[in-house]
């Protein structure tokens, strides 16, 4: 009842940029408390969103938090403040047509219940399609992995080799890489320190050749993962896609049932509106089954996941959180949901 | 993405295009879905929300012109207060080159920072090979990057592709490489000297504190800010960071050769102060340009990129051969051989929707619907024609048509409409001689005031060559035709 009085209050006021009161939860049980060796994530995590939450916690709680009857102006105002919030264009229009749509079925009624529906719908989106990593039946799984230039790819396939190693399995890298200067060097230097062979082509080889070769090479070795690392490319260079779907033919063409099984596309999270762009074109040039989400240690919230997960339909599989190749997590939506929409470690934040 | 800003505008354009004056109430519909558009555009919410003040401002307080539609002069407004935060007056010289900050005393110091992977070290090369071409200097380059695993490599391959220096000391740290860079510059006999920071997070303090370190050390004459221009709201904090971190004097926006534009660039603009001094485009070590705000300010609005199109249309369309042309054209001695010589200039220039984006008003044309085999066909009947017959084509009966139509492999009714909108075309053509290029400006519904945009366009266009500009829109203007005629569409 506090919090509403001061709520009310702060809408009467003219001036809500001027320091809102403090916004606690409204009665929600408390985030299960994380796994010891996942709070670093965690933490991690919630630096990378507290922004956003801070500010979608002050605006939009401020309009969520009270248990009122819904209705069109204040979606209106729900809106408006999460785009004030920085969620981006799309991803407001997304979250609200989830607010919309569950309105009009009834299965929400008061703005109160508007965020455990969004936690929970969120929740499901983001995982019904299964995050895990789809390894083949019988060894070697192949794994191909795309993006545009900068993305963080070399890096992103040497956190995949040492998070496949750490699982006990042994990796071949391929650098298919032939374009950027000493991209090579640099997949070298990471094969020495997890310790797996990298296999390497001519500079400006064919790298459909050097997939090519590397598979021939894991079949020999009997290793586990193939991961094959491909130049960066824009998503709307014609050549280089199709540059792109010959790698990718090179690693089905094998001998290896079903390769390559999966596609990651390295997605740096600093990235706007272009991510879903990105996300359909190297969808259709290499099928692309998961993303791995670079650079998530930044500022930047990675909120085009969400929009994409629906329109590209692919998931969500491994999230990046710094240059050590050790900074990798498997993508866990319960984190994710809960960070974006944690409300009980706002109350420390905003005491301190 | 780009098609989307353009569409928007358009949007935006329509709804206040009919309206009386320019009010509190129907300017907020247009700031509103203004708004919109350049948060789409990646324009971050702060920078977007300024923006959208300063506009409003400057629409509410200007008296309505006479002659001038409501509508459109909001749009003046909007375009002009676009190029305005975007440009800084001072950043070329006479011949186009970027103005920099060289010295007599000591080799000019140039400092690249910025996040992981915005392009920091492509652009080095590119800047070097720009500094090397453009101003006959003797740059060096400093690998000053010893975090990335194999970045020192990359760096120096990059030099040897454009022939530059790469000086390095893996066992050293950044710091003491990039001062000692100087020491051997000017031993060296190099005048410039561009120092390749590693990529960090503005988060990351440690680094920062680091390349704070080396700003101290070599106190740099120019230290540019290097972003990705696919960046989205993030762009504001990373800039915030960097400028309050090092005395920042310009940025550079890479990648814009992707199909997102502008957003990061207003953003970065507008958060350092700082101007934005090029762009890059491509992977290849040509690829850097000269930041034009009114170009990019263009392509946010839905205006179209001329300046681009003609310059595209500069490297396909020999210049002869396009004074040639027109002197046919205007002689009435334009044949179809002529014609089928046009059309390939233009599939050189590049997919048409490519193209077509680039033209004013174009955004509001269905472009995917635009099927480039139309042209294949037209160049097919072309090519089933004798020399004389291409030389004649009203000479052609029905036993040829038959013919050519079976040679090309299509029906005898394409072959009739190719040579009726060639027909059709020569006569536009001797119409448009009569009505000059300004009439078709005209044509083009533009009020009074506008008269300055255009004018201004005008401007950036004549740095362009004039003769490249009448054939370009000729070019469109029979692309459009064609069109029409053929059914493209």
């Amino acid at each position: 009842m506090v919090f509403g009085f001061f709520r009310k209050k702060e809408k009467e006021a003219p001036a809500p940029e001027q320091a809102p009161p403090p916004v606690a939860a409204p009665a929600a049980e408390p985030p299960a408390e994380p796994e010891p060796e996942k709070k670093g994530f965690l933490k991690k995590l919630t630096r990378a969103i507290s922004k956003t939450r801070m500010i979608l916690s002050r605006r939009v709680l401020g309009l969520v938090g009270l248990g009122q009857k819904i209705d069109d102006a204040i979606l209106e105002k729900l809106e408006e403040a999460m785009i004030e919030a920085d969620f981006g264009v799309e991803t407001t229009d997304f979250l609200m047509q989830l607010v919309r749509k569950a309105w009009k079925a009834s299965e929400i009624e008061t703005t109160d219940q508007i965020l455990p529906y969004l936690r929970k719908d969120l929740h499901r989106r983001l995982t019904h399609r299964g995050n895990a990593v789809h390894f083949a039946q019988t060894r070697p799984t192949v794994i191909l992995v795309v993006g545009v230039n900068g993305a963080g790819k070399t890096t992103s396939v040497a956190k995949l080799a040492w998070w496949l190693r750490r699982q006990g399995k042994s990796v071949v890298l391929a650098a298919a890489d032939t374009f950027r200067a000493a991209a090579v060097e640099q997949l070298r230097t990471w094969g020495q320190r997890i310790g797996c062979e990298v296999v390497t082509g001519a500079d400006r080889a064919d790298p459909a050749s050097v997939a090519h070769r590397a598979a021939e090479r894991v079949l020999e070795l009997g290793s586990d993962v193939l991961l094959v690392d491909t130049a960066g490319r824009l998503h709307t260079q014609k050549n280089l896609m199709d540059e792109l779907r010959k790698i990718y033919m090179a690693c089905a063409a094998k001998r290896i049932a079903g390769a390559p099984h999966e596609t990651i596309l390295v997605l740096d999270a600093t990235t706007g509106q272009n991510a879903l762009n990105q996300a359909q074109m190297f969808k259709q040039a290499a099928e692309v089954t998961g993303l791995f989400l670079a650079k998530l240690d930044g500022t930047a919230k990675g909120g085009a996941v969400l929009t994409i997960n629906e329109k590209v339909e692919v998931p969500v599989k491994f999230v990046g959180l710094g240059e050590k190749m050790e900074d990798v997590q498997l993508f866990d939506a319960d984190q994710f949901v809960e960070a974006l929409f944690d409300l009980e470690d706002l109350k420390g934040q905003e005491a301190s | 993405m780009f098609d989307n800003i353009a569409n928007r505008f358009t949007d935006v354009w329509r709804k206040i295009s009919g309206t009386a004056n320019i009010s509190e109430d129907n300017i907020k519909d247009a700031l509103r879905a203004i708004r919109t558009a350049l948060l789409e555009a990646d324009v971050s919410l702060q920078v977007v929300k300024n923006f959208t003040d300063s506009v409003k401002e400057k629409a509410l307080g200007e008296e309505v012109l006479k002659g001038v539609r409501p509508g459109e002069q909001f749009i003046k407004i909007v375009h002009d207060e676009l190029v305005r935060m975007m440009s800084e007056p001072g950043t070329l010289d006479e011949q186009g080159r970027a103005k920099l900050k060289f010295r007599g005393d000591r080799p000019t110091v140039i400092m690249m920072a910025g996040l992981q992977g915005s392009g920091k070290t492509t652009t080095c090369g590119k800047l070097a090979q720009y500094l090397k071409r453009r101003y006959k200097k003797h740059p060096l380059l400093v690998a000053a990057d010893l975090q990335r695993p194999a970045a020192v490599d990359q760096l120096e391959v990059v030099g040897k592709s454009i022939g530059v220096p790469v000086f390095a000391d893996r066992a050293s740290t950044p710091p003491e490489v990039c001062a000692r860079a100087l020491e051997h510059a000017r031993k060296g006999g190099n005048d410039v000297v561009i120092l390749d920071t590693a990529g960090r997070l503005h988060v990351d303090e440690d680094l920062m504190r680091e390349v704070q370190e080396i700003a101290r050390r070599t106190q740099p004459d120019e230290v540019f800010f290097v972003c990705d221009g696919m960046t989205g709201q993030d762009a504001v904090k990373s800039a915030k960071a960097f400028d309050e971190k090092l005395p920042l004097t310009g940025a550079i926006l890479t990648k814009l050769d992707g199909d997102s534009r502008g957003g990061a660039v207003m953003t970065v603009r507008t958060i350092t102060g700082k101007p934005i001094r090029f762009v890059g485009t491509s992977e290849k070590m040509d690829g850097l340009d000269v930041f034009h705000a009114d170009r990019i300010a263009g392509r946010i609005l839905g205006m179209g990129d001329v300046v681009t199109l003609v310059e595209k249309a500069q490297t396909a369309i020999d210049e002869e051969k396009a004074l040639e042309l027109e002197r046919k054209l205007l002689e009435d001695e334009f044949t179809l051989e002529d014609f089928l010589g046009q059309i390939k200039s233009i599939k050189k220039m590049g997919p048409m929707q490519d193209l077509l984006k680039m033209i004013p008003g174009a955004s509001q044309l269905p472009l995917d619907q635009i099927n480039e085999k139309g042209l294949d066909h037209v160049e097919a009947i072309i090519h089933s024609m004798t020399p004389k017959e291409r030389r004649l084509p009203e000479q052609l009966n029905p036993s040829r048509k038959r013919r050519i139509a079976a040679g090309a492999g299509r029906s005898i009714e394409e072959v009739n409409r190719l040579l009726k909108a060639f027909e059709q075309m020569r006569e536009m053509v001797q119409g448009l001689k009569n009505q000059g290029l300004m009439g078709r400006a005209a044509a083009w519904k533009l009020g009074r005031d506008k008269k300055k945009m255009i004018s201004d366009q005008q401007k950036a266009l004549n740095v362009a060559k004039k003769r490249a500009k009448a054939n370009v829109r000729r070019a469109a203007s029979d692309m459009a035709d064609f069109r029409k005629q053929f059914g493209i569409d």
